[in-house]
């Protein structure tokens, strides 16, 4: 397919293999903040054609694995009402609650169904008036738009029951929680690409000059990952440490000014729970006040949700970029995608789940 | 969470409030809500997610990006032939 094909090939990406290891002299650790960013490096194997002392630390970059527990138990509850048709992103569907999934909600009869886009569970609000429709709205910036739209839409629409649970987070947060932590080790970031395209990259360059830390936009395809680690790696061993913009087909430094008016219209930043992370400091958004009637939190009694953590589950210090799956004693056994006790072994993005479906068991990476 | 997938615009048109308009995947065709690219027309790729396009594709960048890296390419296998030529015996040059 038209820009992707191009952006395999593998001559090329050996060729900036071969610069990389012409480049780095010294170890240095490199965090790809974006979920989507690990399957693409584990999937075509480019975390083993780096010169040896070049480390890429997974990032906490999938939402699914950073809605917090409360929440998810919050859409259990909710689901489980009989007026209720629950809608969703698919990935949520198997993450587990303090007691089950949503998938097994539905098992109990709960009218729980996948959608592609939130517009979809505007229409389906649309189509059943006596329903209350509900959309699970999680997401990092690339998403927001598209959330924040929906209820635009059901406003538009003189919609009174549609709400949706919100779980919305933004990057830079996290980054400088990562920065800022002890026992942090990232030297570098591969920012996410698909988030940049909505923000542009002007968040990103106090950071990158706060934490002298170079931060390079980065696309999906494997010559995007191998071009945006070169990037990353010329600056370290030039001792800069600038925001540079590795996905120039898409991303451009103001990003895209009509989705972020969306974002603004319905959300507010403000101090988030990551799931696994903790509270982070202006790490997500919030309905604003004149869009409360949308919110499911607020529309359903809530009250009664109390989260249990798995007790052996590491999917915080994985998220955090500390640890790898095969540092935990469930990984593999009992933990699979079937069976999951994190969200990171659940989701399309999850570090788990990539090292898990591409065979990077336990021998593997010890 | 984050995929964005290329789309070319096959059609554009106005839903009420919202622009909207069908692209094509490589065949797979898709309703997709075109409001935050008001520049891109017909035939232009965009990509898409979540059924909303984000942003528009610039083929000038990526053919720019791809040439760099043919460059890059071109330099990297001259320098591995010049090395082989090195390492041949007998191609030394004559004393």
């Amino acid at each position: 397919m038209k820009y992707m094909d191009e952006f395999r090939d593998p001559t090329l990406v050996q060729a900036v293999i071969a610069e990389l290891w012409r480049t780095a002299v010294r170890p240095h650790v490199i965090m790809e903040i974006c979920g989507g960013q690990t399957h693409a490096i584990v999937r075509s194997g480019l975390d083993r054609l780096l010169p040896p002392g070049l480390t890429l630390a997974h990032g906490p970059g999938c939402p699914v694995c950073v809605t917090p527990l409360e929440t998810l138990d919050q859409a259990m509850a909710i689901a489980c009402r009989p007026d209720v048709i629950f809608t969703s992103y698919g990935d949520m569907l198997r993450v587990p609650g303090s007691d089950g999934d949503l998938f097994g909600v539905r098992a109990r009869g709960g009218d729980v169904r996948v959608v592609y886009s939130p517009l979809d569970a505007v229409r389906l609000a649309q189509e059943n008036p006596a329903r209350q429709v509900v959309f699970f709205a999680i997401g990092f910036e690339t998403t927001a738009p598209a959330n924040a739209t929906s209820v635009v839409q059901a406003r538009r629409l003189g919609l009174r029951n549609f709400t949706i649970l919100a779980s919305q987070v933004c990057v830079p947060g996290a980054m400088r929680a990562i920065l800022s932590s002890p026992d942090n080790r990232v030297e570098a970031f591969l920012a996410a690409g698909h988030v940049c395209t909505v923000m542009g990259w002007r968040e990103y360059t106090p950071i990158a000059r706060e934490h002298g830390v170079p931060i390079v936009v980065t696309g999906f395809e494997p010559l995007d990952i191998a071009r945006g680690i070169l990037l990353a790696v010329k600056q370290l061993e030039a001792g800069r440490a600038e925001v540079e913009n590795a996905y120039e087909r898409v991303v451009t430094e103001p990003g895209n000014p009509g989705a972020q008016t969306a974002v603004r219209e319905v959300f507010r930043v403000g101090d988030r729970v990551w799931r696994g992370l903790g509270v982070i400091p202006d790490g997500g958004l919030h309905l604003r006040d004149e869009w409360s009637e949308f919110d499911a939190a607020k529309r359903f009694d809530v009250s009664r949700v109390k989260p249990v953590e798995s007790p052996i589950c590491i999917a915080g210090e994985i998220l955090k970029g500390l640890r790898l799956p095969a540092d935990c004693p469930a990984f593999d056994d009992p933990c699979t995608p079937d069976h999951p006790l994190g969200a990171t072994m659940v989701s399309a993005e999850g570090t788990c789940n990539a090292y898990h479906r591409y065979g990077r068991g336990r021998e593997e990476t010890e | 969470m984050c995929l964005g997938v290329p789309a070319r615009i096959t059609e554009i048109r106005d839903e009420g409030p919202l622009r909207m308009g069908s692209v094509d995947f490589g065949g797979v065709s898709r309703e997709v809500c075109l409001d935050w690219v008001p520049q891109a027309g017909v035939g232009d790729h965009v990509l898409v997610h979540a059924g909303f396009a984000i942003g528009v594709i610039d083929e000038a960048e990526a053919q720019q990006t791809l040439r760099l890296l043919a460059e890059l390419a071109a330099a990297s296998a001259a320098e591995d032939r010049d090395r082989e030529a090195r390492q041949r015996p007998g191609a030394e040059p004559p004393s």
